[in-house]
């Protein structure tokens, strides 16, 4: 039995925090563009479309890791990458999509990390997949691998797109 | 020699640890122990076995942060309790909430027990039933045959 048990909890990663926001509505928030601080960005401006939300930062190094894994998934022109930058400084952020390439419609700065503590943001980076009725449907913490991105995620979004009332 | 003594004599130091909580000032004692209470008893998600109050991550000072401010604005330790949950979920509880997907947790140690008791006492049970068992006759004859020999 107790074979069993180590069994399941060596499978099991506590990192992995179920999110309450499953089949939930997506939390509001407005915050201005990061190349634009003038245009505001709220997850309605999204309705009807299946979208993603990255939460990223400069700062972060798995954030730069998963990067070429987000450019490959926007290359695939599914679904609109939006990212939320947190608690970020602007100019690094700027400097950081520049160097590395952009894959993302826009991004959000979430500068104080409030909108993050909204999305039971943790663990940088996150991405959270939206729905036509701006229903969360899925959340990945950390980043997203190659495999992942091939064997969940795109397959995901394309589910989700054919549901299209 | 000199740099010697000095690291020598360091090694005899202690510095206090430094503390994690900020300065708050509330406006009575009973706000400063509700928000003692209450950072006590979240979890705090980026190292997860420290709560809200031990913790130095980043996270832990923004929801210390968000619970101070809840306080003084006069909510209700439910309604910051709530406010946590629906955001990170069962999981930021220390106490998790007793329902259908928390019942494993709260029922699973006692129906373990439970088994336990049960195999311990068929164990016994049948331990007790089985007779000795009885000698057969060859069996017999060489304990007789053993005993009666002379020494």
């Amino acid at each position: 039995m107790l074979v069993v048990f180590l069994g399941i909890g060596l499978k099991l990663d506590p990192r992995e925090v179920p999110s309450p926001f499953i089949d939930k509505p997506a939390p509001e928030f407005s915050l201005p563009s990061l190349h634009n601080v003038d245009v505001n960005l709220s997850p309605q401006d999204f309705t009807g479309r299946v979208w993603l939300l990255n939460v990223w930062a400069s700062w972060c190094v798995a954030c730069r890791a998963e990067h070429e894994v987000l450019k490959d998934l926007a290359r695939e022109d599914i679904a609109p990458i939006i990212g939320l930058n947190y608690k970020d400084r602007p100019g690094d952020a700027k400097r950081w999509l520049q160097q590395l390439g952009d894959p993302y419609q826009s991004s959000a700065i979430d500068v104080d990390g409030k909108v993050g503590i909204d999305w039971g943001v943790y663990g940088v980076p996150e991405t959270f997949v939206i729905d036509q009725q701006g229903i969360v449907r899925y959340k990945h913490i950390g980043p997203i691998t190659a495999e992942e991105l091939h064997s969940t995620i795109i397959p995901l979004v394309n589910t989700l797109r054919q549901n299209k009332a | 020699m000199k740099h010697f003594l000095i690291i020598w004599s360091l090694l005899f130091v202690s510095f206090p640890a430094q503390a994690v909580i900020e300065m708050r000032t509330f406006a009575d004692s009973a706000q400063e122990d509700r928000y003692k209470a209450l950072i006590n008893e979240l979890r705090c998600l980026v190292c997860q076995n420290q709560n809200l109050a031990d913790s130095n991550a980043d996270l832990a000072k923004d929801l210390r942060e968000q619970t101070y401010k809840m306080i003084t604005s006069g909510a209700s330790d439910a309604e910051i309790v709530n406010y946590m949950v629906a955001r990170y979920g069962d999981f930021v509880l220390y106490r998790p909430p007793f329902k259908s997907t928390t019942l494993p947790l709260w029922i699973g140690p006692f129906v373990l027990l439970g088994l336990g008791i049960l195999g311990l006492a068929l164990v016994i049970r049948r331990r007790n039933r089985t007779p000795d068992e009885a000698l057969s006759d060859v069996e017999r004859t060489q304990v007789r045959h053993l005993l009666d020999r002379d020494d």
